[in-house]
């Protein structure tokens, strides 16, 4: 049994830490597919760029001192601009990702949250399935 | 002191990402491959973010106005419709094929992963798409 779940659960904390900084302190929600279209469209441009400038910003200077940490991806290209455009389409048409309805959203019960983190949990399982047991994987 | 605040949240939210080693694409595959050789690690990441939030949605509720000012979001709303679930499945194959969402694309980005930038391009260009093709009721 090796100690990957209990890094799961610090990292998990230091998100849901993270997420309770930005709505006890400015009463945003966490949500980085939202933050990103706020941004984008400016209309939350000082706030969302802060956020996101410490979200980029620490890996950089993480990768910068102690090394970028490993990951594993696939490098084929269609498969990468296709994933890219639909997780960008499909996170706003929805009105949020993992961390605004998965974490943000269902710690309060939302009812829209749970649908939807349910709705994109289970698409992604059965999308994983078909790519991996029924294609034979990319 | 707002955007002191948002800089601390959105650095300790990578570190988060980091640590839990939800930047890894394999490992959110891992997870998400449940016929496979299953990887439990993202409900722990998801139960550990849950647990601080569903205090701090208490005390908010007790509370006027938050520390920096402002106010908080309004009840969440209950309304089910074709636009959030589509988006919601939408997003799932896109995060089934790649095993990026978008906080970790741009952590990995963040760390130099050329294979994020190119998803974190076409993800914002996804993101423009909608902004210009379904400009009607933008829930937030």
């Amino acid at each position: 049994m090796n100690p990957d779940w209990i890094y799961g659960l610090i990292g998990g904390l230091l998100i849901g830490t993270a997420s309770a900084v930005l709505l006890l302190g400015n009463g945003r929600i966490a949500g980085i597919s939202g933050i990103l279209g706020g941004v984008l469209t400016g209309r939350n441009l000082p706030e969302g760029a802060a956020f996101l400038a410490g979200l980029i910003g620490l890996p950089a200077l993480y990768a910068l001192t102690l090394g970028a940490p490993a990951i594993a991806v696939t490098g084929w290209l269609p498969l990468l601009l296709a994933g890219g455009l639909l997780v960008g389409f499909g996170t706003r048409l929805g009105s949020g990702c993992t961390s605004g309805h998965g974490v943000c959203g269902m710690s309060r019960l939302s009812p829209r949250s749970l649908v939807a983190t349910g709705t994109f949990m289970a698409v992604a399982a059965v999308t994983v399935f078909l790519t991996r047991h029924v294609l034979g994987g990319f | 002191m707002r955007l002191l605040a948002a800089l601390a949240a959105g650095a300790l939210f990578g570190l988060g990402l980091i640590v839990s080693d939800m930047v890894n694409p394999a490992r959110v595959l891992g997870f998400l491959d449940i016929a496979g050789d299953w990887d439990p690690t993202l409900a722990f990441v998801l139960a550990g973010a849950l647990a601080p939030m569903a205090v701090v949605w208490r005390i908010a509720a007790g509370r006027a106005a938050p520390v920096c000012g402002g106010s908080f979001p309004g009840r969440p709303s209950t309304r089910l419709d074709g636009r959030l679930i589509g988006g919601a499945a939408l997003f799932g194959v896109g995060w089934g094929l790649v095993g990026f969402c978008p906080g970790p694309a741009l952590v990995a980005l963040g760390s130099g992963s050329l294979e994020a930038l190119t998803f974190s391009v076409a993800m914002l260009i996804g993101m423009l798409v909608y902004e210009f093709a379904a400009p009607a009721e933008k829930a937030a």
